[in-house]
């Protein structure tokens, strides 16, 4: 009897270390990410040897790879981050939607863009200018016209005093 | 005394404004024309030196025991750099003749086969190896670097390079038969 039982107690205790070792396995090695996982990263990247294709809806067989390979990643425990910095490494930063975050990357557009408002500005300004002269010309005489017989006074009286 | 003299001055552009301003213009007339000078340039033409790269080689296909290779180390043996990728359908059609070809000259050691994997995934190109049997040295287009130096179009690209290390032939798109390959190697083996 008691020889059974610690049998029993045996089989017992090897059956829970060997599901233990088993279970053991299965976490390390992760759960399968899902589809809605892998495309919050592959939307983020684009087909290599594609015009302009996310990699999260381009249908070529090599993005599908590509898919898989950010699947793989994921279940062996990288974060976004290591993938992306992986596909960089690997295709280059053209697979990248967003430029990396570097100063020149932002500085180019931003002084091309103030450039190009600074043009704009002064072409309207140049473009507006003659009619608000024009319309102005006929105030701006007249205001002026007393100034101009002051001026003129004063310059005929200086040269009366040179004679 | 005129009425021009009474006219409100017009004040210009200033001359520091205009500067950057034609420097920026000239700058990316600069860029653009370099841009499409170079998308109608093609492929590297023969006749070219090529200059030095280093291909990464996967773990078992190494060269003469090294993991990577410099093109520089190459001087002195015709250089055969096929561009291929596991996605790519038409590589098939050349593959099983790559390795033929390979398997012929490889004795003389004076041809060196060299794959370079574009934008590809390893687990699917070695899968692609080994279903073709490849048996020379291949490693990955890290960055697409070696590709964009070459200005390959697409794949399967082959460029034949001599012992001196001077582009001689470059063929786009599969080849269909050994014939054609060992049509260009044999050339430059003279």
């Amino acid at each position: 009897m008691i020889g059974s039982l610690r049998f029993t107690f045996y089989v017992l205790l090897l059956t829970l270390v060997v599901a233990g070792l088993w279970t053991g396995s299965a976490s390390a090695q992760g759960p399968i990410p899902t589809d809605d996982e892998v495309n919050r990263i592959a939307k983020q990247l684009y087909c290599p040897v594609c015009e302009s294709t996310p990699l999260d809806v381009c249908p070529t067989e090599a993005c599908r790879q590509w898919r898989d390979l950010i699947r793989t990643m994921l279940a062996e425990g990288k974060n976004e981050e290591e993938i992306k910095q992986y596909f960089v490494e690997q295709y280059g930063v053209r697979v990248l939607n967003e430029p990396p975050n570097r100063l020149i990357s932002y500085l180019v557009p931003a002084v091309a863009i103030l450039i190009g408002a600074f043009m704009l500005f002064r072409g309207f300004q140049m473009w507006i200018k003659p009619s608000i002269m024009e319309s102005n010309l006929e105030d701006a005489k007249r205001e002026a016209k007393p100034f101009q017989d002051l001026y003129i006074a004063k310059l005929e009286e200086e040269l009366k005093k040179r004679k | 005394m005129t009425e021009s003299t009474i006219s409100a001055p017009r004040r210009g552009v200033p001359i520091w404004a205009q500067i950057i301003i034609w420097v920026f213009l000239v700058g990316l007339l600069a860029i653009v024309a370099a841009g499409l000078s170079r998308a109608q340039q093609g492929t590297v033409q023969p006749g070219q030196l090529i200059d030095n790269f280093t291909l990464p080689i996967y773990s078992g296909y190494e060269w003469d025991g090294k993991s990577e290779i410099s093109i520089e180390e190459l001087r002195g043996k015709v250089v055969v750099i096929n561009f291929w990728a596991s996605w790519c359908k038409p590589c098939e059609q050349e593959a099983a003749e790559l390795q033929t070809a390979w398997k012929q000259y490889e004795p003389t050691g004076q041809v060196v086969f060299l794959g370079v994997d574009y934008v590809d995934t390893e687990p699917e190109a070695r899968v692609y190896l080994k279903k073709f049997g490849i048996t020379y040295s291949n490693g990955p287009d890290l960055a697409t670097r070696i590709s964009q130096y070459f200005r390959i179009k697409g794949v399967p690209e082959t460029y034949f390079v001599d012992k001196n290390g001077v582009l001689q032939y470059v063929q786009i798109g599969p080849f269909t038969s050994i014939d054609q390959i060992r049509a260009q190697i044999d050339p430059l083996l003279k």
